[in-house]
Order: structure tokens, then sequence, then C-alpha cells
């Protein structure tokens, strides 16, 4: 018995931080590996944003009203999209349940996949919505507003998604429960981010919505990484 | 006092309460609607500005209100069978799901009705908390859709009791958001009357117990059939059905 506790001794655990790189790391590298994975949502939000002005018409002044809340829809989505994929791969090979036996703390763990993923997810968003904005002349000033939003308001979205992809990880019709669970919560980041963008470029008071849309992002990562460690534990028992 | 908790929280002596507390609550709650809908129909005063049209309130408030009692019930219990591992309690969050969703559909529809002879419009997506109430409507949605998704029982109530805690903060948030947001684009003036006369408050007050009596009895009823189903294969189910009762 004390032989046993002498090991465990000696065996070094590495440090909270290490751990939350070293997952982060672990799938930054693997989404460079596939960056089919990255692309394809990237492409479905710019598609969408190039059907909205086919379908409603392509008159300018109604393109620069619905701009802010057609390319937050569209960063909803292919946020959505991004979703499934965020445990899958790992519950399939088996590395989710190396994950759940870790002697480092889940919640950690999964704050670094989670981060991975809005890397990979919501940062490139934020770069490639100035291009599609500026079609919907959005003027440069707003642009600025826009990516703030959209950068903020993804954290949120890609931590709120991880409990809705924990939940459902490993069930047969995941895509569209995932999006049935997640939209409702969504909905208040992307009411916010929209008409933060949407007052910038009215020329109106619009830090109401950054500092709330900052509130959420902060209030999730404080608590989502346990709801979605709880939800994986439970999927996975 | 605990001792008879935890009494109650063994499906065999819950299901036996539950049968006599059930009519208890049923009768008085359909006495008190009826006072309701007679005295809200007829007894009370026509409002200055809506007319007649006002009503709707002694079916809208009741299931507005009971909509969000349905999903604190809902969350609560769910929070109560991961702490405490009370299998009944997961029961009466599976039961409660429907019926909260079935009274957030009333207060969706009846909203809607008054709001066409007050607004002009079906629909005011000006108002938050029309907005809100249709998040929770999908909340509800979405809550069932994942609990029938799983099939292992044990499993779907956890998952679920998560999802559904997870959503009572985000109900107060979408509350908060919808506000502010509404705030930016228009006032609701319509609602911001003195206080309600006497002969059109009590029946109001008759309908709001009385829907809650309902809810409740509705409630017992669902969880008995609940409870019945995940016991199917126990003893105590076996000799109610076979004993000369026949488990009435």
């Amino acid at each position: 018995m004390s032989q046993v506790d002498t090991t465990e001794a000696q065996r070094e655990i590495p440090g909270i931080l290490t751990g939350l790189a070293a997952t982060a790391k672990r799938d930054l590298l693997l989404a460079w590996k596939r960056p089919g994975d990255v692309l394809n949502p990237l492409f479905f939000f710019a598609m969408v944003c190039t059907l909205f002005p086919l379908a409603v018409g392509p008159s300018a002044e109604q393109l620069e009203l619905s701009g802010p809340g057609v390319l937050w829809v569209a960063a909803l989505l292919s946020t959505l999209l991004s979703l499934n994929s965020l445990f899958l791969s790992d519950y399939e090979d088996g590395s989710l349940d190396q994950l759940l036996v870790s002697p480092q703390p889940l919640p950690v763990l999964v704050l670094g996949k989670t981060l991975a993923h809005w890397m990979t997810s919501g940062l490139p968003l934020v770069f490639v919505s100035p291009i599609l904005a500026i079609t919907y002349s959005m003027p440069m000033s707003v642009v600025g507003v826009m990516m703030l939003t959209l950068a903020l308001g993804t954290i949120s979205l890609s931590l709120l998604g991880s409990i809705g992809a924990a939940l459902t990880v490993g069930l047969h019709r995941g895509t569209a429960l995932l999006s049935l669970l997640i939209l409702p919560l969504a909905m208040p980041v992307m009411l916010l981010g929209a008409n933060a963008v949407a007052l910038a470029a009215n020329n109106d008071v619009y830090t109401t919505g950054i500092w709330a849309l900052a509130a959420y992002a902060i209030g999730s990562l404080s608590l989502a990484p346990y709801a979605t460690a709880a939800a994986l534990r439970i999927s996975n028992e | 006092m605990w001792k008879w908790f935890h009494k109650l929280a063994s499906p065999p002596h819950f299901y036996r309460i539950s049968a006599i507390l059930s009519p208890w609550l049923l009768v008085p709650g359909l006495i008190l609607i009826g006072y309701g809908v007679y005295a809200g129909l007829f007894l009370a005063p026509m409002d200055y500005q809506q007319g007649d049209a006002f009503r709707i309130i002694y079916v809208h408030v009741p299931s507005a209100y009971l909509s969000m009692m349905a999903y604190m019930i809902m969350a609560s219990a769910g929070a109560i069978g991961l702490i405490w591992r009370i299998k009944l309690s997961h029961a009466v969050a599976a039961a409660a799901a429907p019926l909260g969703a079935a009274f957030t559909f009333l207060a969706l529809c009846t909203g809607s009705i008054w709001g066409r002879p007050m607004w002009g419009t079906w629909w005011e997506w000006g108002d938050p908390r029309l907005t809100s109430e249709l998040i929770l409507l999908f909340l509800y949605f979405g809550y069932m859709a994942l609990r029938s998704a799983i099939d292992d029982t044990p499993k779907a109530d956890k998952a679920s009791a998560v999802l559904a805690l997870v959503g009572i903060v985000n109900v107060v948030i979408v509350h908060f958001s919808v506000e502010w947001w509404s705030s930016l684009h228009q006032g609701q003036t319509v609602f911001k009357k003195g206080t309600m006369s006497a002969d059109m408050r009590i029946p109001l007050f008759a309908m709001l117990i009385g829907f809650t009596l309902l809810f409740g009895s509705l409630l017992l009823r669902r969880i008995r059939t609940e409870v019945l189903y995940r016991e199917r294969r126990t003893k105590w189910v076996k000799e109610m059905i076979l004993s000369p009762e026949g488990g009435a």
C-alpha cells in the first residue's frame, strides 16, 4: 500500500495551466491537420451572407439596414455547424474517456478544448466578416464595432455550444437536436451583438451592448465549463 | 418532518398519497375556474380603454404565470434529482415539461388574440414579453427533444436536468436582453394603467388560484403515470395490479 503511495507521489502531475494548454494545443494541431473542418463553416458563413442580398434584393439602403443582423445570424449558424464535431471525434476514438479519467480537473480540460474551438471557428469569422460587411456597404467605423461584438459574442457561443455538444455527444440524431438546444440559449448573444452594431451604424450609443456581451462572455467563461464537464460525465456513464 | 418527506419520495407511497390528493386539487380548482369564467365574462365591468377585449386576461395571465412556474418546478425537481439522487424528483421534472409547454402555448395564443384588437397585429416583435415567452416555448421543446432522444432513462433524466438548469440562468438573461432591445424600439403604453378595480381583480385571483390547483392536479396525474411506467418492472406495481382492487 505504501509503495503505491510513493509511486503516486513521485509521478508528478502537471499543473492546471499545463493541462489547459496541452488540450488546447492538441485540438489546434488537429484542426491544422484537417483544414476542411475550419474552412467549411467559414464558406458556409460567406454563402449565407451571399444568399440574403439575392433573396431580398440588391438595394443598398435595405442591405445597410439588414447587414448587422444578417452577419450575426450567419455567424451564429456557422458556429452551430462546427459545434457538432467538438467532442465527436474524441468520443469515437476513445480519447474522451482519457480526458474523463485524467487527474486534471475536467472543467479546465473542457475549457481548453472550447478555447481551441473558438480559435478555429469564432476567431476566423471575426477576420472574414469585414470583407462581407463591406459588400453590405457598412462604414469602416462600424466594421470595427462589428468585429469586437463578434469576437466577444463567439466566445459565449462556443462555451454555450460546448454544453449542448456535451449533452448530445454519442446520440444518433445529434445535429438537429443540438441546434434545438442551443439556439434559444444563444439568442441573447445574437440580439446584443446585432443591435450594438445596428446602433453604431445609426451613430447611437452602442457601448451598453458591448459591455453586456463582455459580461456574458465572462459569465459563460466561468460557469459553462462546469456544466459541460457535468454533461460529459452524464453522457459517458 | 424529514421522515415524512423521505417516505413521500418512495414511489409506492407517493402513488397512494397522490391518488387521495389529486381530486382535492381538481374539484376546488374547477369550481374556482367556473366562478372566474362567469365573473370575468359577465360580472366584471368593461375596461374604459380596451372594452370587452381585456377579458382575455382571465385566461392569459394565469397561463403565462404557470408557464414560468412549470419551468421553475421542472428545473428545481431536476436539480433535486441530480444532487440528492431522488428518482421521484426526475419523474416530476419529466411530467412537468409537457404541461409547461402547453401553458406557454396557451399564453402565446391568448396574447396573440389579445394583441389583434389592441395593437392591430397578431404578433408584435417589439414586445419583450411575447419574445421571451416564445423563447421559453423553444426551451421546453429542446428539453423534451433531449429527453426523447436518450433511450436510457436515468441518463435522460440527468442530461435534461443539466439543460433545464442552464436554461434557467438563460431565461433571466433572455428577459433582460429583450427588454433592453425593445426599449430601443418603442414603449408599451397600453399596459400602463392604474390599479384594477376590485370587481375586475377578484375574478382574476380566482382564475389564478383555480389554474394553479388545476395544474397541480394535472401534474400529479402525469407524475402518477410516469411513476407507473418507470416502475413497471417492480414488485409493488405487479402486486397492485394483481390485487383485488386492480390498482385503482
